[in-house]
């Protein structure tokens, strides 16, 4: 038997959940299917950081409309995701850095944005004490902050569900067939026809890609994170840095955080990930550098969160090029968390509409198509 | 619930609490805690509730003993010192 | 540093490992051996040489004193000892990073066997996290290490060949024992009538568990049969416990309690390696899948001893040679045909000290409320996570131990889920009506052991490699 849905939604991670809500609120008939479970990769277990900051200049005007979503959460999905507001800061530990982040916050300003705002020395010692003594300054967003990723991820979910949409977990993806007026989707257990696919596989989204016909000059990446033990409280906002990997925050819990983007590796097939020691060694002391109270502080855990990388590191969404009613949502290169409520709203707009006011311009799918013809 | 060890010419005086306290040697630091006799050695950081040593083999991680100042360690996998200072962990550890 | 690539890093200084080192130096094998303990001997002969030198051994009987010779076999074989070292982190590819403490060291392998032991069968009962319930493991690790015994108002409650031990080894030294409760719900004459070829064969062993029991019965130490529903009660320290037994509740003021329903393989290490697991529905544990050597479903990783299966001391041993064996065939230092001749016997000896294995996991095999507790039982001391929280979960959707963790922080502390993870996958697979085959365990990630962030922070790069 085949089941017939209006859309169905390739993967069950932040983008594929908030997508799917999106159009079982415009009252389509939604299918999602995920091979394991909701968040079971990047989605659900990333540092969680939800940041305007510092992204990509292609990225800031969605990233910052975003954060509205993030804001009022607990509106759109009935849970805050753990969502606080507790600021993102970006320290300088040279004057050199320093310099960079003026004249970064001036290209901000130019694009008409006033978010992100540099402060001194002492500022930022006011606002983050256990600093390492050496930072000179930093690049600050006040209504950034962080969530909890598995959780935002299943309240995503949890939320989707109660509008209609149907999310079948175990139910992995084998094959796609392009049929009169829609596709196939071929999945280990089941059948399931629509006019539209949306492909949200995060790491495993070229292959997705691929069965409907579109290369992708994509990479794996595996970033490490690592947590601490529970510690009292001893910083607020989350923190990362201009010259090194890293992004350093304390769950309400009082364990800490420590992610960055440096690299562990991946198994597309074993759907696994190992951590590189050399690289989390890294990690440990770019946190050490910058937070030398933490340097006893045990770490219980590390891990990778698997996900694809773009050549220019920002994400594609858009139609299919060559594929009619395919629309691919991935490639947030290890930044994506804090844009999945605004590009599920991106997505539904590309179903239901054919396009969206907003600005997704920069995610074309075609800006990779002279790469992927070279290789 | 042990009986105090007789006590060995040998033994290790370490410090439990502030106290001083004649160990066996290749006592770990858990063992000193139990031989001085408190009856707890950490409380919970989630819940609050005193612990003790339940396993002694590096598996359960109730023994988390502040050593010498350096909090969390697993108290049953340090062997003891002359003039250790031992101290119970109070809920999460210090920074 | 680094220090130089070894033919075998054996990872654990009990008998298999000891015996592992010896036989592989014995094949030509450069070996390190990485044990956490000060002095070889693993938790079964733990701190042999010392208390042999303390005059303490003999009392500790002849098994306990068998470990001697394994020990001074292991020091003249000429392998690099790394004593008080914690490995917590082992690489599929044989790479090994161990701190003693103070710094971490990569030690490098070409192939890595695993013998890192049993733990005691988590108990979780009500009121198991009061100070003063112990498991009955570590209270013989006390006799053993410092011969610390039990005083007045200590009572044993549990199942399996230790508990007897113990008490009698405890009364011999000394010391008191309150009394003991008795959950094992095997029957003796049916369960030796089922298994009666095994109990003929390991006649030994019988012999000794009844020697046990006439020591304690001449001791005078109370013994409960038929108990159930064991509870710890007191305020911020046990002060009673509490059972069942003939359908009646009793209570005994005490002044500890010591639990123990058996050992289960310590698979952290090779779960976080990524070797395959299998569930024992005999053992109630999941175990490594391995063939006759010892070789995992990863190339260089290798397992022996109770981390493998549960066989006791001497199985164990066998296990250490017979993978060492296999190390040196699939390094290619002796044939396969080599490997065969010397492995034969001693896989002999295995099958003779394993005969009463299926009568003993059978009389001994766990209650079925210590596996699934009742909602209102702590499972993850850590995080403070209770058996009912664990369905709450299974009931909102999660399917797995690792939703779970996600979704609760259950198995998220400093024990990594060394002690809530056999119950959380036991819950939830009883909750779900699935196995624990298929429900699975918590995924184990690095570091094997809680590290300190400065310590990884100062690996060198050359020294992590790249």
């Amino acid at each position: 038997m085949i089941r017939e849905a209006d859309a169905i939604v390739v993967g069950g991670g932040l983008h594929g959940c908030s997508a799917a809500l999106q159009l079982a609120l415009r009252g389509l008939r939604v299918v999602v299917l995920e091979r394991r479970h909701v968040g079971r990769h990047a989605s659900g277990i990333n540092a969680g950081g939800v940041r305007t900051l510092g992204r990509d200049l292609a990225e800031v005007p969605l990233s910052v409309l975003g954060m509205a979503y993030w804001h009022r959460l607990s509106e759109l999905v009935g849970d805050d995701g753990g969502f606080t507001p507790c600021g993102q800061v970006k320290v300088a530990e040279t004057h050199d850095e320093l310099a960079g982040l003026e004249k970064r916050a001036l290209a901000v300003r130019s694009l008409g944005m006033e978010h992100e705002r540099v402060i001194d020395g002492d500022e930022l010692r006011r606002r983050v004490p256990a600093i390492a003594s050496h930072c000179v300054g930093a690049m600050v967003v006040d209504g950034d902050g962080a969530a909890d990723p598995y959780r935002a991820t299943s309240a995503f979910a949890a939320r989707a569900r109660s509008a209609g949409a149907q999310i079948l977990e175990g139910e992995g993806v084998v094959g796609l067939e392009r049929q009169p007026g829609g596709w196939l989707v071929v999945g280990e257990r089941g059948r399931y026809r629509a006019p539209v696919v949306v492909n949200a596989a995060g790491a495993w989204a070229g292959r997705m890609a691929s069965l409907a016909g579109d290369e992708f000059p994509l990479k794996t990446r595996a970033s490490m994170m690592l947590v601490t033990e529970r510690m009292p409280p001893f910083v607020e906002p989350v923190v990362g840095s201009v010259g090194r990997a890293l992004s350093f925050k304390q769950s309400s819990a009082g364990t800490v955080i420590i992610g960055g983007g440096q690299q562990g590796r991946a198994d597309l097939d074993r759907e696994q990930a190992w951590v590189n020691v050399a690289n989390l060694a890294r990690s440990a002391r770019a946190a050490a550098a910058l937070f030398p109270v933490i340097r006893q502080a045990r770490i219980v855990r590390s891990w990778c969160g698997i996900e694809a990388e773009t050549p220019d590191r920002i994400p594609i969404i858009d139609h299919s090029p060559r594929a009619p009613g395919i629309v691919h949502v991935f490639g947030f290169s290890g930044h994506g968390f804090q844009l999945g409520p605004v590009c599920g709203v991106a997505v539904a707009d590309l179903v239901t509409r054919g396009s969206t006011t907003l600005p997704i311009a920069p995610f074309s799918a075609r800006r990779f198509a002279a790469a992927a013809k070279a290789a | 619930m042990f009986r105090k060890p007789p006590e060995a010419p040998d033994a290790v005086l370490v410090e439990v609490e502030g106290r001083p306290v004649r160990v066996p040697p290749g006592a770990s630091a858990a063992a000193a805690a139990l031989i001085a006799g408190l009856a707890s050695t950490r409380t919970s950081p989630v819940t609050g509730e005193p612990r003790a040593p339940y396993c002694m083999m590096g598996v359960c991680f109730e023994c988390l003993l502040v050593i010498d100042d350096e909090p969390s360690q697993q108290g049953c996998m340090v062997t003891v010192r002359p003039g250790m200072r031992i101290r119970r962990q109070e809920g999460a550890r210090e920074l | 540093m680094s220090d130089r690539p070894f033919d075998l890093v054996v990872i654990g200084g009990g008998p298999a490992g000891l015996a592992a080192a010896s036989q592989a130096r014995q094949l030509g094998l450069s070996v390190a051996l990485v044990d956490e303990q000060p002095a070889p001997g693993g938790q079964i002969y733990r701190a042999v040489e010392r208390a042999e030198a303390e005059g303490r051994a003999t009392a500790l009987g002849e098994d306990y004193r068998h470990g001697l010779g394994l020990v001074r076999a292991f020091h003249e074989c000429g392998a690099t000892l790394f004593a008080s070292h914690q490995a917590w982190q082992v690489e599929p590819g044989g790479r090994v990073f161990a701190t003693d403490g103070k710094a971490s060291r990569l030690i490098e392998g070409r192939r890595v066997l695993v013998a890192v032991g049993a733990i005691e069968r988590p108990v979780p009962i009500r009121g198991w996290t009061l100070p003063g319930v112990m498991s009955v493991g570590a209270a013989q690790i006390l006799h053993k290490t410092i011969g610390l015994v039990p005083d007045a108002g200590v009572w044993i409650a549990g199942s399996g060949p230790l508990t007897l031990h113990f008490a009698a080894e405890i009364v011999a030294a000394g010391g008191r024992i309150a009394g003991i409760l008795d959950t094992a719900h095997g029957r003796l004459p049916e369960t030796a009538l089922r298994h009666l070829g095994g109990v003929v064969r390991g006649w030994r062993y019988v012999a000794r568990g009844l020697g046990y029991l006439a020591r304690l019965r001449m001791a005078d130490v109370r013994r409960v049969s038929g108990v159930e529903n064991v509870e710890a009660l007191g305020e911020g320290r046990v002060e009673r416990v509490r059972w069942r037994s003939g359908g009646q509740w009793q209570e005994a003021p005490a002044s500890g309690l010591l639990l123990h329903e058996g050992v289960v393989p310590n698979t952290h290490m090779t779960m976080a390696i990524g070797c395959a697991h299998d569930w024992d529905e005999a053992q109630k544990c999941f175990r490594p899948r391995t063939d006759r050597f010892g070789m995992t479903d990863v190339e260089a990783i290798l397992v022996a001893g109770d981390c493998g299966s549960i066989g006791g001391a001497r199985v164990a041993e066998c296990r250490g040679r017979l993978a060492a064996l296999g190390a040196a065939a699939s390094l290619g230092v002796i044939s396969a045909a080599e490997r065969d001749r010397l492995a034969g016997p001693v896989e002999a000896e295995v099958s003779a000290h394993g005969a009463l294995r299926g009568f003993l996991d059978d009389l001994y095999a766990p209650a079925a409320e210590l596996c699934v507790p009742p909602d209102d039982v702590m499972v993850c001391r850590c995080e403070g996570i209770t058996a009912g929280r664990i369905r709450e979960a299974a009931s909102l959707g999660c399917r797995g131990p690792n939703q779970v963790k996600s979704f609760t922080r259950c198995g998220m502390g400093p024990c990594q889920g060394r002690m809530c993870g056999p119950t959380v996958t036991a819950t939830l697979a009883a909750a779900l009506g699935m196995t624990p085959q298929e429900v699975g365990a918590f995924r184990i990630r690095p570091p094997l052991k809680p590290l300190r962030l400065g310590e990884l922070a100062a690996l060198a790069d050359a020294e992590a490699g790249e």
